[in-house]
C-alpha cells in the first residue's frame, strides 16, 4: 500500500478537489494585475450586477472567503462600500436605507459570524417587508457541509426568515441570482433576499450575461404577484361603504410600499372616512389633516379604538390585523363588517376572518375603488365626526401630554418628541428604537410625509435606531435624519458612533436615558405587580463617550433647554447627540395589556394619579388572570 | 367585555378533517426543505408527505396530508403557494380523484402458515413480493383505509417490519394539475 498522507478517500476525485479548495483558502487570492486586463471573475459580475440594479450603496463588513470582492471593489468605482463595525448594523442600515427610499438596501458580510451577525437585521426586514438584499461569502463549494473554518449553514438559518434565498456555487450564477433576487425583494409584499455566495464562485472567471427584466420574471413562473384586485369583490366594498355609516379606514405599511397616499386621501376624502393608522402605516396621511384620526393599537390613542370598536365598517388597507392593533379578537370591532385589502394573500384571514377580502396592491385597489364609491357629502356624516371629535378632544386632554414637564421640572420624554418633530420643521425622517421611545415617536411625531417614519415593527428590535438612521441619511440626504433610542437600545449598537463620525454620517441622535428598560419597567409595574428586575440599566457618561468619538454633544435635562440643543444639534454639519435626562418612571398610556380587547385600555393621569378605564370593560384587571397585579396602584 | 355583541369567530377554529394537498414545484435542491420548514414554522401538521419527480424533469410533484379545518388548510396552501419554488397547489380534498398508497409489511411466517397468508394478501389484492423460511414481505396498493385493514389482518401473523409511501392522489377525467402550471 502506498503512502497517502491522512487524506479520507485519498486518491478520489473529491478528495482532491478538497484539498484543491483546502489550499485555496490559504492562498493569496489575489488576481493578477500586472499588465494587460485581468479576467473577469464572480466578484466582479456581482459588483456589475449591483449597479446594473441601480444600488451604488454597500453596507459590509470584510472576511475571509468575502475577500476576492474587497480585492475588485476598487475596480468599480459607481459602488461605496461603507464599513460600520457589527454586520447587524450592516442590515439594520440596508433596511434603514430601504424604507426611507423605497429603493433596495444592500448589506455584505462574510462566512460564518459576519452571516449569523446580519440575521437579526434580516428578520428584522421580514416582519417588516422591506426590500433587502443580503450578500454572504461562505466557504469554496467542495467544503461546504464540512465544517470548514467559519462555514455555518447559513441559507439553513436564513431560509425561514427571507422571502428567498440563494446557495450561489459557480461565477456563471452569480448574475442572473442577483438580478432576481432584486426583483422577488422589490416586487409583490416585498422582503429580503438573501445570497449565500461561495468563495470559488467569487473568485472564478465568467462571461455570464446579465439577464432583462423580462428574462427575470419569465424564469419565476411560480412568482406572479397580483395586483389588482377582484373586480366583484371591489364593488361589493364601494356598496358596503355607500351603506356605512361608521366606515374607518385602517391604513398600513402597504400603502407606502405601493405609493397610495394620494389614492388614500382621495377615498377618505371623497366617502369622507377617518383614517386610522398602523405603527408601519404612519406617514400614509399628513397628520394634520381633517381626515387623519390617529394611531391604533395597543399604545395608540383612545379615541382611535374607540372609533374601531363602534366602527360598523373597517376597511384594512396593506396591514395585517395583527395582535397589537386587533387585541383580543373576539372583542374586536364587535360590530364591524371587516375589509381586508392586500397583496399577500396569506395575510387574509390568517389572523381575522375577512367579511371582504381582496387581494391587490392597495394603489391598484383603490384607484378601481374610488370611482365606484359614491360622494359622501360631509353634512351626511356630521354626528358622527362630531362625536369621534368629542372623543378625540376627551383622550387627547385626558394625557399630560404636551405639558412640556410630565412632573414639575421634570423632563417627559413625549415633549422632547414633540419639540424635535417641531425643531425638524415635521420635515425629518424619525427613526425610532424600540420600546417606550418607540411609543412616543409613533404617538408624538406629529408625521406629515410618507416614508419619514422608521420603526422596528414586527420583530421589534433593539438597536435598529441608530444603523438604520445612518441608512436613512444615506438613502435621502436631503432630509434630516434622526435616531431616537432608549439608553438601553442605544447601548446595544451605539458601535457605530464610529461609523457615522468616520464616514461623515450626519444622524442627529436623541438619546431618550430613563435609566431603564423603561418598557420592561412599564410591564413590571402595571402585568407584575411592581416586581422589579433587570430593569435598572446603568450606563456611561455619555458626553465622555461622545468625546471620546469626537462627536459634538448637548445633556440636557429640563424642558426649557430642549429647544436650544435640537436648534444646535441641527446646526452642526454632521452627526450629533442630545443625551435626554428624561423621566425615569414615566409609562406610556394608553396601554392595552396583553390578551386584553381594544376597549380595555388601561390610561392614567400622571404617575400616583387615578387610574381611569373608558369604555364598559369593567375593572381594568381581569381579578381570575394569575398575572394580575395585587393592587391597581403601587 | 361589552356583553351585547357576540365574540368575534377566530380563523381556524372549525372542525379539522383529513386534507390531501398536491403541489407542483420546481425540482432543485433544497426545495423540500422550504416545504418541511415552513409547514413546522407555521405549526402545519403533515400526516404524510410523497415526492416525486413529475413528467417533466425540472419538476416535482408533492402530495401533502394536513389535518386542519377549512381556514388552516387554506392558509397552508397559500403559504406554501408564497415559496419560489411552488408553482401551484390544490386542495384536492373535495375533487374526484384517486388516492393510493404503497405498503410493505414484513410479516413472521412458518411453514404452517404461509399458504394463510398468500390467501389473505390475495383476498385483498396484496401480492407476497417475498418469501422466505420464516418471513414474509406483503405488498399492498391501494386507499389508506384498505391499506389500515390489511395491515391489521396481518398483525396476527406478526409484524416485523412496515413502510407506507403515504398517498399520492391524481384527478380523474382529463384535466392535468400538471398542465395547469404557468411556465
Ligand atoms: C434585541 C431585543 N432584546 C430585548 C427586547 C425586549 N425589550 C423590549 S422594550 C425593552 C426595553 C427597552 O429599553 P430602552 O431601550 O431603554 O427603551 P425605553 O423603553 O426605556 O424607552 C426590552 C428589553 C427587544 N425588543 N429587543
Ligand atoms: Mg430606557
Amino acid at each position: 500500500m502506498t503512502q497517502t498522507g491522512h487524506v479520507p478517500g485519498a486518491g478520489t476525485s473529491a478528495a482532491l478537489a478538497t484539498e484543491r479548495a483546502r489550499k485555496e483558502m490559504l492562498r493569496d487570492a489575489r488576481i493578477e494585475r500586472r499588465g494587460g486586463p485581468r479576467p473577469r471573475i464572480g466578484a466582479d459580475a456581482l459588483c456589475e450586477a449591483l449597479l446594473l440594479q441601480g444600488s451604488n450603496i454597500i453596507w459590509g463588513y470584510p472576511g475571509g472567503v468575502i475577500l476576492p470582492l474587497y480585492d475588485v471593489l476598487v475596480d468599480h468605482p459607481g459602488l461605496r462600500h461603507i464599513l460600520v463595525r457589527h454586520e447587524q448594523a450592516a442590515a439594520h442600515a440596508a433596511d434603514g436605507f430601504a424604507r426611507a427610499s423605497g429603493k433596495v438596501g444592500v448589506c455584505l458580510g462574510t462566512s460564518g459570524p459576519g452571516a449569523t451577525n446580519l440575521v437579526t437585521g434580516i428578520g428584522t426586514s421580514m416582519l417588516d417587508s422591506v426590500p433587502v438584499v443580503a450578500i454572504t461569502g461562505n466557504v469554496p463549494g467542495v467544503l461546504l457541509g464540512k465544517d470548514a473554518f467559519q462555514e455555518i449553514d447559513i441559507t439553513g438559518i436564513t431560509l425561514p426568515m427571507t422571502k428567498h434565498n440563494y446557495l450561489i456555487r459557480s461565477a456563471d450564477e452569480i448574475p442572473h441570482a442577483i438580478a432576481e433576487a432584486f426583483h422577488i425583494a422589490r416586487s409583490g409584499r416585498p422582503g429580503p433576499v438573501h445570497v449565500d455566495i461561495t468563495k470559488d464562485a467569487l473568485m472564478g472567471e465568467t462571461t455570464a450575461p446579465h439577464p432583462t427584466q423580462a428574462e427575470v420574471e419569465a424564469g419565476l413562473p411560480g412568482y406572479r404577484p397580483k395586483l389588482d384586485g377582484h373586480a366583484r369583490q371591489i364593488k361589493v366594498l364601494a356598496d358596503a361603504i355607500a351603506a356605512s355609516k361608521r366606515p374607518v379606514i385602517l391604513a398600513g405599511h402597504g400603502i407606502l410600499i405601493s405609493q397610495a397616499e394620494r389614492e388614500l386621501l382621495e377615498l377618505a376624502r371623497k366617502a369622507q372616512i377617518p383614517v386610522a393608522w398602523t405603527l408601519l402605516g404612519i406617514g400614509v396621511i399628513d397628520e394634520s389633516d381633517p381626515l387623519a384620526y390617529g394611531y391604533m393599537g395597543m399604545h395608540g390613542w383612545k379615541h382611535v379604538n374607540r372609533a374601531i370598536q363602534s366602527a360598523d365598517l373597517l376597511i384594512g388597507i396593506g396591514m395585517r390585523y395583527d395582535d397589537r392593533v386587533t387585541g383580543n379578537v373576539r372583542t374586536f370591532a364587535p360590530s364591524a363588517t371587516i375589509v381586508h385589502v392586500d397583496i399577500d394573500p396569506a395575510e387574509i384571514g390568517k389572523n381575522v376572518v375577512a367579511d371582504i377580502p381582496i387581494v391587490g396592491d392597495a394603489k391598484h385597489v383603490l384607484a378601481a375603488l374610488i370611482p365606484l364609491t359614491p360622494s359622501v357629502a360631509p353634512a351626511a356624516r356630521a354626528d358622527y365626526f362630531a362625536e369621534l371629535a368629542t372623543w378625540r378632544t376627551a383622550s387627547e386632554s385626558s394625557a399630560w401630554h404636551g405639558s412640556g414637564g410630565w412632573r414639575d421640572g421634570v423632563l417627559s420624554a413625549d415633549f422632547v418628541v414633540e419639540r424635535i418633530a417641531e425643531g425638524s420643521q415635521h420635515d425629518a425622517n424619525l427613526t425610532a428604537d424600540v420600546g417606550q421611545n418607540q411609543m412616543w415617536v409613533a404617538r408624538y411625531g406629529g408625521f406629515k410625509r410618507a416614508n419619514s417614519h422608521l420603526s422596528s415593527g414586527g420583530l421589534g428590535t433593539m438597536g435598529f435606531a441608530l444603523p438604520a438612521a445612518m441608512g436613512a441619511a444615506v438613502a435621502v440626504p436631503e432630509k434630516t435624519s434622526w435616531a431616537i433610542a432608549g439608553d438601553g437600545g442605544f447601548q446595544m449598537t451605539l458601535q457605530e458612533l464610529a461609523t457615522i463620525v468616520q464616514e461623515r454620517i450626519p444622524v442627529k441622535i436623541a438619546l431618550m436615558d430613563n435609566k431603564k428598560l423603561g418598557m420592561i419597567r412599564q410591564w413590571q409595574e402595571i402585568v407584575y405587580g411592581g416586581n422589579y428586575h433587570s430593569e435598572q440599566l446603568a450606563g456611561p457618561d455619555y458626553l465622555k463617550l461622545c468625546d471620546a468619538y469626537s462627536l459634538p454633544a448637548w445633556k440636557v435635562s429640563k424642558p426649557e433647554e430642549v429647544d436650544a440643543a435640537v436648534a444646535a444639534a441641527l446646526a452642526v454639519d454632521g452627526p450629533a447627540l442630545i443625551w435626554f435626562e428624561i423621566a425615569e418612571r414615566q409609562n406610556v398610556y394608553p396601554m392595552m395589556p396583553a390578551g386584553k380587547g381594544l376597549s380595555d385600555l388601561i390610561d392614567k393621569w400622571g404617575d400616583d394619579g387615578e387610574d381611569v378605564t373608558e369604555g364598559s370593560s369593567g375593572p381594568r384587571v381581569d381579578p381570575t388572570d394569575p398575572n394580575a397585579p395585587s393592587g391597581a396602584t403601587k | 367585555m361589552s356583553g351585547a355583541a357576540p365574540a368575534r369567530a377566530l380563523p381556524g377554529s372549525g372542525d379539522a378533517r383529513r386534507h390531501l394537498i398536491v403541489a407542483i414545484v420546481n425540482n432543485r435542491p433544497g426545495v423540500l426543505n422550504r416545504v418541511a420548514s415552513l409547514m413546522r414554522a407555521r405549526n402545519f401538521n403533515i400526516e404524510s408527505l410523497a415526492v416525486s419527480v413529475t413528467e417533466r424533469s425540472d419538476t416535482s410533484r408533492m402530495t401533502l396530508t394536513i389535518l386542519g379545518d377549512e381556514v388552516h388548510v387554506e392558509q397552508a396552501t397559500k403559504q406554501l403557494y408564497k415559496l419560489i419554488d411552488v408553482l401551484k397547489v390544490e386542495d384536492v380534498t373535495d375533487s374526484a380523484i384517486v388516492e393510493h398508497e404503497l405498503a410493505l409489511i414484513k410479516v413472521r411466517v412458518t411453514s404452517k402458515s404461509r399458504p394463510e397468508l398468500v390467501s389473505l394478501a390475495e383476498m385483498h389484492h396484496g401480492r407476497v413480493v417475498d418469501l422466505g423460511d420464516d418471513a414474509a414481505i406483503v405488498e399492498i396498493v391501494g386507499e389508506p383505509g384498505d391499506v389500515d385493514r390489511v395491515v391489521e389482518l396481518l398483525r396476527e401473523f406478526g409484524i416485523k417490519e412496515l413502510v407506507r409511501t403515504g398517498s399520492v392522489v391524481m384527478a380523474r377525467g382529463s384535466g392535468s394539475i400538471e398542465e395547469q402550471v404557468k411556465r
